[in-house]
């Protein structure tokens, strides 16, 4: 694997995060090299959720350490961790429906043209890389006027990781990015994961799906009650192998038993 | 682009260019405004409200909704109402007067201070909005009373009366409330008359002027302020950032869009909305007077409703909002024109209103592909 020739862009080290008398985090170490998709698994309530966000800045962790290519880093904000390259596409919370594919690409961060003594967009500028950019993704946009709510889940997606990716991420945190979307549809998204990694980008793919993990990442890491319980490489574990550590072993046997063997 | 070309979904209709005409937010008043011209040239074309002097009437009201209307717009695209624009009105007149014919301030400083007042007081309301997480619509409800109770309760308290007067006599000679009083192009009306295309009076004292005199100040704040709003809206970072807060705060937040003074700005600039209303019709009427913008924040907003704007936030258009104060403006003349019982200029509105947001919803499930 090329992409553990690299130090880790980012690296997290024994982080907690207590909410009063709650260890949502109890002692998590993760890390992200460049090129790489890393994993992270965990059912429902295993901290997932918790751990992206002390990663892009939203909570601070109580304890441990965020490396960022190899400096310690305090982020106080989501800004900070976004301006040093750590991007995060939020499952519903990426994209505002009724604005303009554009509008939506360059919120925030919109090219200006001055005119006189007044700054306006620069939409010329801003349509020609929203569709060249898009275009890169693997979809053809009709014109990046239509609006964001007429495109379907997985392109809505996809047009939040090209704006993360044109704004130069060194790392995209995709929180469960597959976990609403059809077959088509996650194929899509896993392709776009696959090519944005080809970049040299570091990915950290959240998903309760081993078969979405499976089928695109080079390590698995499985979160459960709040503690890593180990780090697997591509190749050396089985489906069923990450779906027992994700539920917890024992019970989860049983249960497939009883279902078959097809969850 | 042979690749684009193959890659066209087949699923999806090749969608008319009348289609994509109609979707965007001012189709309605659009339609509405031509309808409503239509009308009242067939049934009330030879009455007058289509000569010079007819205009003039009617342009002021519209402008006087616009005016309004413009602040609206901006906060509801933002994601928030302000229902104390009514009784802001009324404040900011009180204010005028009480400062400058009671305290005989200059009316300059008068004017200057009250602007001042009025938009902390906005920027008040939105600070409570934001910090709060209430919605905007009770903590507005709230200064609807609150500031409309001051101002029935201070000029009581001074002056043991609720309208005050004298207004004009201070306001001579002094050099910023022309600004809102005044009238421009007046030679361009004599001229206009000279050539017999505007009506001379016959009789009294002005007999041999032109009956328009000129063009208020209240049309020029109108459309200066809804041609900055718009371009402010449609062409800039900040418009952008306008139409994200009210299309999904949180969203916007992630991205890094400074979302609370978004909002707060845009009550402010409401707030300064209602004041250049106020400060015109102080100016006009010479007087102030406690029950002054009554209802007014209603018509502002189903005036920004009938111009496409949504309820919820995130869409809309200051054009839009201008037409629907324009129809507001033509039909509350138009029927007075016509010789139409005046009252049944509410349910009007009414009914119209209810048409707009009919054809708004409709409108959206064409932009979000809802089904």
């Amino acid at each position: 694997m090329s992409s553990f020739d690299h130090n880790p862009i980012v690296a997290m080290q024994g982080i907690e995060k207590h909410f009063g008398p709650v260890i949502a985090l109890n002692g998590v170490s993760f890390d992200v090299r460049p090129g790489e998709c890393h994993c992270l698994l965990g059912d429902n309530g295993a901290g997932k959720s918790t751990f992206i966000k002390t990663m892009s800045g939203v909570h601070k962790p109580t304890r441990g350490e965020i490396l960022f290519e190899g400096k310690r880093m305090d982020f106080a904000s989501p800004r900070d961790a976004m301006e040093a390259g750590i991007a995060t596409v939020y499952q519903d919370l990426a994209m505002i429906p009724l604005m303009s594919v554009t509008r939506n690409f360059w919120m925030g961060r919109e090219p200006v043209r001055r005119v006189g003594p007044f700054n306006f967009i620069d939409f010329n500028h801003a349509n020609d890389v929203t569709m060249e950019e898009m275009r890169k993704m693997g979809i053809n946009l009709r014109s990046p006027d239509q609006a964001v709510g007429t495109l379907s889940g997985g392109e809505r997606q996809t047009v939040a990781i090209a704006r993360a990716v044109h704004f130069g991420a060194k790392v995209l945190i995709l929180d469960e990015p597959t976990s609403a979307l059809g077959v088509r549809q996650t194929a899509n998204v896993l392709s776009t994961i696959d090519k944005v990694r080809k970049t040299g980008i570091g990915i950290v793919f959240i998903t309760h799906n081993v078969r979405h993990a499976m089928a695109v990442g080079d390590r698995f890491t499985v979160l459960n009650r709040g503690k890593t319980l180990g780090t697997a490489q591509s190749g050396q574990i089985t489906p069923e192998e990450l779906q027992d550590l994700m539920a917890g072993g024992q019970e989860m046997v049983e249960l497939e038993g009883s279902l078959c063997g097809t969850v | 682009m042979s690749d684009a070309e193959a890659a066209i979904d087949e699923r999806i209709k090749e969608t008319s260019g009348l289609r994509r005409a109609l979707i965007r937010p001012e189709l309605g008043a659009i339609v509405g405004t031509i309808a409503v011209f239509a009308f009242f040239i067939i049934f009330a074309g030879d009455s007058g409200m289509f000569n010079a002097q007819g205009i003039l009437n009617w342009s002021t009201v519209s402008a006087q909704f616009m005016i309004i209307a413009v602040g609206a717009c901006m906060l509801m695209i933002a994601g928030e109402f302000d229902l104390s624009v009514g009784s802001m009105i009324g404040f900011a007149g009180m204010s005028i007067a009480l400062i400058s014919v009671t305290l005989q301030w200059p009316v300059w400083v008068a004017i200057l201070l009250t602007f001042a007042i009025c938009i902390a007081i906005g920027a008040l309301n939105g600070i409570i909005v934001v910090r709060t997480g209430l919605p905007s619509f009770i903590v507005t409800l709230a200064f609807l009373f609150i500031l409309r109770g001051f101002t029935i309760f201070f000029p009581q308290l001074i002056e043991r009366r609720t309208i005050i007067g004298g207004i004009s006599d201070v306001a001579v000679g002094d050099w910023l409330a022309p600004v809102f009083g005044g009238k421009i192009l007046g030679g361009l009306f004599v001229w206009l008359a000279d050539l017999g295309l505007v009506d001379v009076f016959e009789r009294g004292t002005r007999a041999g002027g032109p009956v328009v005199d000129g063009i208020p100040m209240l049309i020029i704040w109108a459309l200066a302020l809804v041609a900055v709003a718009h371009v402010l809206l449609t062409r800039t970072r900040f418009g952008n950032w306008v139409f994200a807060a009210g299309g999904d705060a949180q969203a916007a937040l992630y991205v890094g869009v400074p979302v609370n003074r978004v909002k707060i700005l845009m009550f402010m600039f409401t707030a300064f909305c209602a004041c250049v209303f106020a400060t015109c019709q102080v100016m006009e009427f010479g007087s102030a007077g406690a029950d002054r913008g009554l209802l007014k924040e209603f018509e502002a907003i189903i005036a920004v409703v009938i111009g496409g704007a949504l309820l919820t936030g995130g869409y809309g258009s200051v054009i839009g909002a201008a037409l629907g104060a324009l129809i507001f403006g033509v039909v509350q003349q138009g029927l007075f024109f016509a010789g139409v019982e005046s009252s049944l200029f509410r349910v009007f509105l009414g009914v119209i209103l209810l048409f707009a947001v009919i054809l708004n919803t409709y409108i959206r499930r064409i932009i979000t592909g809802e089904r």
